[in-house]
């Protein structure tokens, strides 16, 4: 076990692993029993070049990818030609997938707030203004999270688990070396699809989430129709509206663009694709509640209230 | 034409780990280069820094005036569409047929009309033995077919470089030896410039014009095929002669120890006998890289160790002595009869092997696959 050839950087080495690790692929945990500290402190982040930083700069640096793709996105959405017809496959698969449960869940969604709110008002004193109170809970914050949380679930998990093994296939690779990027390809279009799925479905879950309201508020806990609809009116405006639609065109990008992130760069390996969409769907919700506390910020303070 | 590939001082790691440093070499234009080495030495991670797919830390890799390492993706692209890159399990496309992935760079990066995309991706289908497959899905047919269907993609586009990634594996060896017809045809008549990846010695000893080693973190050589052929260096000669005994070990390398015994152990080796050249097939042209090889061979004659000058001058007198259809008396066995293949046949032959319907296939002329190319 003296390795005396030349050019010899290490001496334990005759255990290292003989293939190379792709890109994504971690080092195998502390290669030997021998490797002490010292050896382990070779642990290579996420096994990338531009390792200055180590492990705790590893999220930032995934953060800093992301805004990358979410620009190249952008950046690439303008360049022809445009992918019209991978868009629209993906747009009606996507919708395929999410308009029944989208419409399932948001039932008992508006049902449960309208019984919520209906009951706490009856308390207080203000029935007349269920109505309002409830739709308004419906459309800005109800629907939004709703229509994303079915798209990353149903919707950006198969993007993701698409372009990940289309990735680990090297189907990507071949793509680059053919001359097309995969992103205006392949994400732009999803994305795309994403957004215009959130901001149609959207409109979908609040029309069908006030109907359960209104049927829960009025049939079953003896509201009055007219009040139910006065307040509504008395309450909410049209930029509740657009705040709505703008919350679910936001959300759709970013279950698009964090599926396609995920997707792109799996831990080599058909078990990485699994964990990247186990990720995928995971960072998108966070998230996506993290965005949605930001806008509703944003919105109640830029936005008056109606007849404050 | 081919273009001329120039590597200068390339060295990539992952994360700690070194996968080769300091690889500088040129990849004649319109000649066929071999790059061998054992498993794991990162001969796959070289072709696609070659592309620029991957980034090494250092050095450049300059195709036309480009470096695709740094120059903006952009550019990059641009020059991306001269390569044709065979990859190791042809990386087709999933969700499309044979006929709709081999014609994909056509719908990408031409305006032709489907009736003449149809008639280049037969073409190419024909070339490669695929005829009848066309509706089939990558999932569906085997690995060896997946690779010929990688090949007729990368194909399409004319492209100037072509690059292959071991071309044999997976693939009988009667189909490696089509294959390295396949490969020697298809610079005839396109005259590009080719790279192939492998370990294969039968393609390592008789397709290249040049050839290179990569072992232990280091570009061991390159050069005319000669140099290798006829190398003493105990890498290459233990590598080409396929032995356990040597400095290459299960492992990447043995330790000295185990060196030492078996100098004393291991019986001499058998003499290597240089395998001439593959020609073209019956009917094609003349390789034109064959001529530009022979002045610059000549000129860097007095470089070259002695061994293989002399294995040169020799092959002088053969080869550009009388053409085509020599070598079937050769020493070792490595024609395998394809000589007395006619062109046209050895295609055919491959459909029929794979029970694909025969009655599509075409017959076409050599020529006209020349002119068309």
């Amino acid at each position: 076990m003296t390795a005396e050839l030349p050019v010899r950087p290490e001496r334990t080495a005759t255990t290292r692993p003989a293939t190379p690790p792709g890109p994504g692929s971690e080092p195998g945990p502390g290669s030997g029993p021998g490797s002490g500290p010292g050896r382990r402190r070779g642990g290579r982040g996420p096994g990338r070049p531009g390792r200055r930083g180590g492990r705790l700069l590893a999220p930032l640096r995934e953060t800093g990818r992301l805004f990358t793709l979410a620009a190249t996105v952008t950046r690439e959405t303008f360049r022809r030609p445009f992918q019209l017809r991978e868009f629209i496959e993906q747009f009606w698969f996507i919708a395929s997938v999410t308009i029944l449960p989208a419409a399932l869940v948001s039932i008992p969604f508006g049902a449960v707030i309208a019984l919520q709110v209906g009951s706490l008002t009856q308390q207080l004193g203000a029935q007349s203004f269920t109505g309002g109170a409830s739709v308004l809970a419906v459309v800005q914050q109800a629907s939004p999270l709703i229509v994303a949380l079915l798209i990353s679930g149903a919707g950006g998990s198969a993007i993701c688990a698409d372009l990940g093994s289309r990735k680990i296939r090297e189907e990507l690779d071949a793509m680059e070396v053919m001359g097309v990027s995969p992103v205006q390809r392949l994400v732009v279009p999803r994305v795309l699809a994403t957004m215009l799925v959130a901001v149609l479905l959207n409109g979908l879950v609040s029309v069908v989430g006030t109907l359960g309201g209104y049927f829960f508020n009025v049939i079953l806990q003896d509201g009055t129709p007219g009040a139910y609809l006065a307040s509504f009116s008395a309450l909410a405006q049209l930029p509740d509206l657009w705040i709505s639609e703008i919350k679910a065109l936001i959300f759709g990008f970013l279950a698009g663009i964090v599926a396609a992130h995920r997707g792109l760069n799996p831990r080599g390996g058909p078990k990485g694709v699994g964990d990247a969409v186990n990720q995928s769907v995971v960072i998108t919700f966070l998230l996506l509640f993290f965005v949605n506390m930001v806008l509703t910020a944003i919105y109640l303070q830029i936005v008056p209230a109606k007849g404050a | 034409m081919g273009t001329e590939v120039v590597v200068e001082g390339l060295t990539k790691s992952f994360g700690g780990q070194n996968i080769w440093q300091d690889v500088t070499l040129t990849l004649p234009a319109g000649e066929v280069s071999v790059m061998l080495g054992p498993s794991g030495t990162g001969k796959t991670v070289f072709l696609k820094s070659l592309v620029g797919l991957l980034k090494p830390e250092r050095g450049r890799v300059l195709v036309d005036g480009v470096d695709m390492i740094n120059s903006p993706e952009r550019d990059i692209y641009a020059v991306r569409r001269l390569f044709g890159l065979m990859f190791q399990d042809g990386a087709l496309f999933g969700s499309m047929s044979l006929y709709d992935n081999i014609a994909f760079p056509l719908r990408e990066h031409t305006r032709k009309k489907e009736g003449e995309i149809r008639r280049i991706v037969l073409e190419r289908m024909e070339m490669v033995g695929l005829l009848g497959a066309e509706s089939r899905l990558p999932g569906e047919i085997s690995g060896g077919m997946r690779k010929r269907a990688g090949l007729a993609r990368a194909l399409v586009l004319d492209p100037q470089i072509i690059l292959i990634d071991e071309p044999d594996s997976g693939l009988d060896p009667v189909r490696t030896a089509f294959i390295s017809q396949l490969l020697i045809d298809l610079n005839a008549q396109i005259d590009a410039t080719m790279l192939i990846v492998t370990h294969n010695l039968d393609i390592a000893s008789t397709v290249p014009d040049n050839m290179g080693m990569l072992y232990r973190r280091n570009l061991v050589t390159f050069g005319p095929r000669e140099v290798l052929l006829t190398s003493d260096e105990p890498v290459v000669a233990q590598f080409l002669s396929g032995r356990r005994e040597g400095p290459i070990g299960m492992s990447e390398e043995k330790d000295a120890a185990t060196l030492a015994q078996e100098r004393h152990v291991a019986p001499a080796p058998a003499p290597r006998v240089l395998a001439p050249q593959l020609q073209p097939s019956p009917g094609l042209p003349e390789r034109a890289a064959v001529e530009r090889r022979r002045a610059r061979v000549l000129a860097m004659l007095a470089d070259l160790p002695e061994p293989a000058r002399a294995a040169i001058l020799q092959g002088q007198g053969e080869n550009w002595g009388h053409g085509q259809g020599h070598g079937q008396g050769a020493g070792q066995d490595h024609d395998r009869g394809r000589g007395e293949d006619a062109g046209q046949d050895h295609d055919r032959g491959h459909g029929e092997r794979e029970g694909q319907d025969q009655s599509r296939s075409r017959r076409h002329a050599p020529a006209g696959g020349g002119g068309a190319l």
